[in-house]
């Protein structure tokens, strides 16, 4: 691989992690999203380094233009109360948690670090070659195309299910649905009625 | 230094220790989901990372790794749809988005 590529490995790893450090450990909501942001624009520098432009591509329009709006559209909703203050878990779960995530974490890592220098180095990508499009829309396009046209689909359908169970999960009940489960209450029949017709 | 699969890898797995802890020790619902948007990004980071190192993958075009990181992409972001509809549904029953409130199972 190229120097290039090399360097822009360690400064995308960097932000990443910094990114993620922020999103966790942040007290405001707000400030997490943000910095979920940073660690998602790092991880196109990553893809990009691996000679995945398509996915680079999609990463940016679906995560930093889709998900973290939604996140802050979200956290613009609930307004102040989504700083929950100082209710995270007790100092000593969370060293607990801390240790054993570590720790595991720290295992892998020196396993996958210590590999095998043969499959280490892969051939680099001349100019002008037909290596070139390795990654680009027409590869990628191909490959799902070709490989993955039943899962293509099938994610439509679980797109459209995500949007009618978000509806429905979001939407809460109108002042005379209100009303009339608050009737039902009395009468487990009519509940489970008043269920049916939701 | 030559960057090679293992430091890839390496990065994907603090990534997702990174995530998983988050997911473990906070208690706000907002920050759990975005803990889980960090860990299916760093699978994705494994994806594309084995994608590149499988031999041959630049003669015959393989981008099996890549589609695979495709999907999760858009199943993430149907995660994080529904995530934050249950996170607003949450809010209007406790007025809160603490995890610790959302116990009507557990009485």
């Amino acid at each position: 691989m190229s120097t290039a590529g090399d360097l822009l490995f360690v400064v995308s790893a960097i932000a990443a992690i910094a990114g993620a450090a922020g999103t966790v450990m942040s007290r405001k909501p707000l400030r997490a999203a943000l910095c979920l942001l940073g660690h998602i624009v790092a991880l196109v520098g990553i893809f990009l380094s691996l000679q995945a432009h398509m996915l680079a591509a999609i990463q940016l329009l679906v995560y930093a233009g889709a998900v973290v709006v939604l996140f802050v559209f979200v956290i613009m909703l609930i307004g102040p109360e989504a700083e929950t203050g100082s209710s995270d878990k007790g100092r000593a779960v969370r060293g607990l948690a801390a240790a054993l995530m570590g720790s595991i974490t720290l295992a892998i890592m020196f396993v996958v670090l210590d590999h095998n220098p043969a499959m280490g180095l892969v051939r680099g990508c001349e100019p002008g070659t037909d290596c070139m499009t390795f990654g680009g829309v027409e590869a990628l396009g191909r490959n799902i195309y070709i490989g993955g046209m039943v899962p293509f689909e099938l994610v439509s359908i679980t797109l459209l299910v995500a949007i009618i169970g978000a509806l429905a999960m979001a939407r809460g009940r109108t002042p005379a649905e209100a009303k009339a489960a608050s009737a039902g209450n009395a009468d487990t029949e009519a509940t489970a009625a008043a269920a049916e017709g939701e | 230094m030559d960057i090679g699969l293992g430091e890839y890898i390496a990065l994907a797995t603090l990534l997702f220790g990174i995530g998983a802890l988050g997911f473990l020790t906070r208690r706000n619902l907002l920050i759990q989901l975005m803990s889980i948007e960090l860990m299916l990004n760093s699978v994705n980071v494994a994806l594309v990372a084995f994608n590149r190192w499988q031999p041959g993958s630049y003669d015959n075009m393989n981008h099996t790794g890549q589609t695979f990181a495709f999907f999760v992409i858009a199943v993430a972001a149907a995660e994080a749809a529904v995530g934050l509809a249950i996170v607003i549904s949450l809010f209007r029953l406790k007025g809160s988005v603490e995890t610790d409130r959302a116990n009507q199972l557990k009485h």
